[in-house]
């Protein structure tokens, strides 16, 4: 009896943090943007403009919520529900703490990126839906960037598989007692932080929206709460990715005096950070451009990390 | 590569630098005295309306919203029966206050005029018309114009030498 309130509490948790985080990184973006471009940011609403993102949920909720006559009704509903479900789902994954997890799968890892990759669908079938040139555009720009993305951002994190020798979360970080494996790992890292930005597409590869070229992108046509879908989806996204670096690279919930779950929200908190800092940094490459680093570099390097790590562990007798 | 670390570099140092934003109701922007804002119809020093009622400023404004209308007073001055500006349209260039030969109508630093309704904005002569005589306090117009007015007649005025009778100027 007592376990089952537990998992309930865990699953309630695991399903209110991502959206509260997806809330939060609202203030958190707008605040650290501006904190970084010299301005200020919203300081008028509430204590340091905490009540900001209160205004900014009332003003989305209360927006007409308008489907445009020329769009595929059906696939356009569907399109944000897709965005935000996929990566609810992946948080299921995450290990938050020792034994705090909704579901403990052996292969958790794979799960995500099975999840992370359900994620392009939605822009894809909002790009198609949308019946708009610019969403169409956008649409195929984000599926060949997420696939594109996808196979190495797998590949890179197989150093951290073979070295764990595992798929579940949990167990990867207890492999990380002695050491992060950032260190060992840090070609991987690069390359899993530059897929997991593609695999948000958030800046500099948030070419799907590219606001100068394609207007919004896929969810040009969208409005209302429609919209913020999709804007919780990436938010959620950022906050999935920074958990799994935590997890992956930075040791998890692994910490001196802290409790761990203190230690994992705050390691993730500062990979949101860092996304945030990158968008107010670097601009926006161009698309052969963004395809040419995936194929040239970043492909080759995952390939040639797998391959010396598996060479290392083989020649330490595994 | 280098510079795009170098480039994120550069802007986390941003955080650290003085904010560019004036908390603007708290703290007020300066405003320099050429400011060019809220428009005013000023008075010359004796406390008499300058405006003539040319219609040079309404001629000239891009916009067109100015309007006047002009009359003649018993003891000769021309002034606006009514002078109507609709800040509305008003784009604050300052053409009006160039064109005008009297320096009646001004530009002043007060910008802060917003309204909830577009009537509002419709400022009528007498929300326009100040007590004093603005920027150019020693200027008075019917004081050097050759126009003959009630205790003022033609010769009278500065610098003004005494009208000559044509008919007597014989060679």
């Amino acid at each position: 009896m007592n376990n089952i309130l537990i998992t309930i509490l865990i699953i309630v948790c695991m399903l209110l943090g991502p959206l509260l985080v997806a809330a939060a990184n609202i203030f958190l973006e707008r605040r650290l943007l501006a904190l970084w471009q010299d301005r200020i940011g919203p300081n008028r609403a509430g204590p340091f403009g905490l009540l900001q993102v209160m205004a900014d949920m009332i003003k989305i909720f209360t927006k007409e919520d308008w489907i445009p006559p020329f769009a595929d009704k059906p696939l356009f509903v569907l399109a944000p529900a897709l965005a935000v479900g996929p990566i609810l789902l992946a948080f299921a994954v995450i290990c938050v703490a020792p034994g705090v997890t909704v579901a403990d799968l052996n292969i958790g890892l794979l799960f995500f990126l099975g999840m992370s990759s359900l994620g392009a669908y939605s822009m894809v079938l909002a790009g198609w839906a949308s019946n708009n040139k610019y969403s169409l555009l956008g649409g195929v720009r984000a599926a060949a960037q997420i696939l594109s993305y996808e196979v190495f951002m797998g590949l890179s994190l197989m150093g951290v598989v073979l070295s764990a020798g595992s798929f579940n979360l949990g167990e990867i970080v207890e492999a990380q007692r002695h050491m992060w494996f950032v260190v060992p790992q840090v070609v991987g890292f690069v390359v899993f932080f530059i897929a997991g930005l593609a695999e948000t597409h958030r800046t500099p590869f948030d070419l799907t929206e590219a606001d100068s070229e394609l207007v919004a992108g896929y969810h040009t046509e969208y409005s209302g709460m429609k919209f913020g879908m999709f804007f919780l989806g990436e938010y959620m996204g950022i906050a999935l990715i920074s958990a799994l670096m935590v997890t992956l690279f930075f040791g998890g919930w692994r910490g001196p005096f802290l409790p761990p779950v203190v230690w994992f929200i705050v390691k993730t908190l500062v990979f949101i950070a860092i996304f945030i800092l990158i968008r107010a940094s670097l601009p926006r490459p161009r698309y052969d451009q963004l395809m040419a680093l995936g194929w040239k570099i970043l492909l080759p390097l995952s390939l040639i990390n797998l391959l010396v790590t598996a060479g290392i562990l083989l020649a330490r007798g595994g | 590569m280098f510079s795009i670390l170098r480039s994120i570099a550069l802007i986390f140092t941003h955080a650290f630098r003085p904010r560019e934003t004036v908390q603007y109701p708290e703290k007020r922007p300066y405003t320099p005295p050429r400011f060019r804002g809220r428009i005013v119809l000023t008075r010359d020093p004796d406390g008499e309306e300058r405006c003539v009622a040319c219609y040079l400023c309404s001629a000239v404004c891009p916009t067109d919203c100015i309007a006047v209308q002009g009359a003649v007073a018993e003891d000769g001055r021309h002034y606006a029966a009514s002078f109507r500006i609709n800040f509305a349209r008003c784009i604050n260039c300052g053409f009006c206050e160039e064109a005008c030969p009297t320096l009646a109508i001004q530009l002043t630093p007060d910008f802060e005029m917003g309204e909830y309704n577009r009537h509002d904005l419709v400022y009528e002569k007498e929300d326009l018309l100040i007590s004093g005589p603005g920027k150019h306090p020693d200027y008075n117009f019917y004081g050097v114009s050759g126009l003959s007015i009630r205790g003022k007649d033609k010769g009278q005025a500065e610098n003004e030498s005494a009208p000559v009778d044509v008919r007597s100027l014989m060679p």
